[in-house]
């Protein structure tokens, strides 16, 4: 319970951040036509993988000089997949979405 | 984490992730209008390889050094990999496994999340336990749940459901609980701890197959806008470990947005999210016993003489249009039937198909101009003034049972009534009953023609009678 309550106070500015995005993904989401519904929903997962930032601070400071030492190797390999999952995800989601969108456009005549 | 000098890369850097953000929020902004929508995704995107490159050069790890040398190197190939095999995959895919493929990207971001959690565990220098169980968790329950939705849409894995999936489910979730509750408390000793996060893994791991496993069908669309935010809160969550400002908004916001979409299709079914996750259709439903009609047929050469004489056509697609690959055979049928002057609109119910808006994506792929595309409550209105409606392969979207009968399990759906047009044509293969197993009263209807047989073979038939007409 304590550290749920430490938790809270040492992210107190993500915290509030956090409140406000949920209603800010509130706004900007409702009223999406049924036509978007698929490229909204591939797009906001190609935006998910934003956490290959988190793969390349992982993989950009690991210790490559100590590899034997404990875990790092282990670490570093799992880093590399986290980074190859991550750009799949973000890759394959806009490249995607933006070719259903292409062929919405076209149909425009 | 040391007390360093805040040197102005550092507050580029976080300039830079504050204008990702934005990009990101703007980007999904215009993701939400077709005028716009094409510009929202590249914006987005511009969003992201900022936010990457900002890092690459900028960022300092917790002694001052930034990325350098054989780091970058392996980086950049990582990144090239990933990138170049998910762009190939995404242009080479064809558009009818769309459904899929969005499962499979969404279960690839989620294992990110899930391993840049389990590294970030056995570093010291993290402090923040919990977020990163909890994004451990979440991804991996994002992961392990996409690859079975995935599944279940390329048609590997079939539905199972049993009473007892629920407790067993339940009992699952007790056990995470359970075990992020022993990581969290500091008496454990930390080798434990490290064998605690694998089982912790496999555990969510488990959880996530268990969970998607016994739901299908009609509640598709649901499972997968909410696996979807699952990975947009499992990124949030690795932003708090690195105090992330991009990646804690980026993330909440997928969160919030999948969410949002999740609810929508509950609506749009009228059930409530819990119960699409726990429970199911019951079905049955047979609460009234109605004097049930007879079945009549109709042949290729009489449905065609309808349809082309007719000045308003509804059709009204289904799961059964995308299984049976039948959507360019109905477009030729479409433009066919708007070259003798009548018109052809499309009724999309929001949640026809296995994922949000997978109708209008189907369509789109054989040409179907999207203002064609009518929802469901603006094209009700217009029912009784149409003349033929066209319902091809879909089922418990259009059971008026939905409206009358309090004892159905799909009581207060919201449906697209074609039983107030002046003449419906089922397609359908058979008499078998829909996902959700229930009687449809349509179909004995007096005003109500069955035409037996694969979408594609029947749409077929009708074509080539059109064309002899």
């Amino acid at each position: 319970m304590e550290s749920i309550l430490q938790f809270f106070y040492a992210n107190k500015e993500a915290i509030f951040i956090i409140a406000l995005t949920i209603f800010l993904g509130l706004e900007v989401i409702s009223n999406v036509p049924s036509v978007l519904h698929t490229p909204l929903m591939s797009g906001a997962n190609a935006i998910s993988g934003v956490i290959i930032i988190g793969g390349i601070i992982l993989v950009g400071h690991a210790d490559l000089e100590n590899l034997t030492e404990g875990s790092n190797l282990l670490n570093l390999v799992l880093g590399i997949f986290a980074l190859l999952f991550g750009t799949l995800n973000v890759m394959g989601g806009f490249v995607v979405t933006d070719r259903m969108l292409e062929m919405f456009k076209k149909k425009k005549k | 984490m040391d007390v360093l000098n805040i040197t102005n890369g550092d507050i580029i850097l976080e300039f830079i992730y504050l204008v990702s953000a934005l990009l990101f929020v703007v980007g999904l902004k215009l993701l939400s209008s077709p005028d716009s929508a094409r510009r929202g995704n590249l914006w987005a995107f511009a969003g992201m390889i900022l936010a990457m490159i900002g890092t690459l050069v900028l960022h300092r790890d917790g002694v001052g050094n930034t990325i350098k040398g054989a780091n970058l190197v392996i980086i950049l190939g990582a990144i090239a990999a990933g990138g170049l095999v998910g762009a190939i995959v995404a242009r080479r895919i064809k558009m009818t496994a769309m459904p899929q493929l969005v499962s499979f990207f969404n279960a690839s971001g989620g294992a990110a999340s899930a391993l840049v959690a389990l590294i970030e565990f056995s570093n010291p220098d993290n402090e923040s336990t919990l977020v990163t169980l909890l994004g451990l968790v979440i991804g991996s329950i994002a992961f392990s749940g996409s690859m079975i939705a995935y599944g279940k849409l390329n048609g590997n894995i079939k539905d199972i459901f049993s009473k007892w999936m629920t407790y067993i489910n339940l009992l699952i979730l007790a056990g995470v609980v359970v075990l992020v509750v022993l990581l969290m408390l500091p008496g454990t000793p930390v080798e434990s701890k490290q064998l605690l996060v694998y089982i912790l893994l496999a555990v969510a791991l488990v959880y996530g197959v268990s969970f998607v496993m016994p739901i299908g069908g009609a509640d598709m669309p649901v499972v997968i806008s909410l696996l979807n935010s699952f990975t947009g809160i499992a990124a949030a969550m690795a932003g708090f470990i690195y105090q992330n400002q991009a990646m804690i908004l980026g993330g909440i916001f997928v969160g919030a947005a999948g969410m949002i979409l999740t609810l929508l299709m509950c609506k749009a079914m009228n059930r409530s999210l819990i119960n699409v996750i726990i429970g199911s259709f019951g079905g049955g439903g047979a609460g009234i016993d109605r004097e049930k009609g007879t079945v009549k047929e109709v042949s290729a050469t009489d449905a065609a003489v309808m349809l082309n004489y007719s000045s308003k056509v509804v059709i009204v697609p289904g799961y059964g249009l995308a299984v049976a690959q039948a959507q360019h055979i109905c477009s030729e049928m479409d433009e066919l039937l708007e070259a003798n002057g009548v018109e052809v609109k499309y009724a999309i119910h929001p949640v026809a198909g296995r994922m949000p808006g997978h109708m209008n994506v189907l369509l789109a792929e054989a040409d179907v101009p999207y203002e064609k595309l009518v929802e469901m409550d603006e094209i009700n209105p217009d029912m009784p003034k149409t003349d033929v409606v066209v319902v091809i392969g879909a089922n418990d979207v259009v059971n008026p049972a939905a409206l009358d009968d309090p004892s159905s399990p799909i009581y207060g759906m919201p449906i697209i009534k074609v039983h107030e047009a002046k003449n419906v044509i089922v397609m359908k293969r058979g008499m078998g009953k829909g996902y959700a197993a229930i009687e449809n009263y349509l179909f004995y209807n007096e005003n109500t023609r069955m035409f037996f047989g694969s979408a594609k073979d029947s749409l077929q038939k009708l074509v080539t009678e059109i064309k002899a007409l």
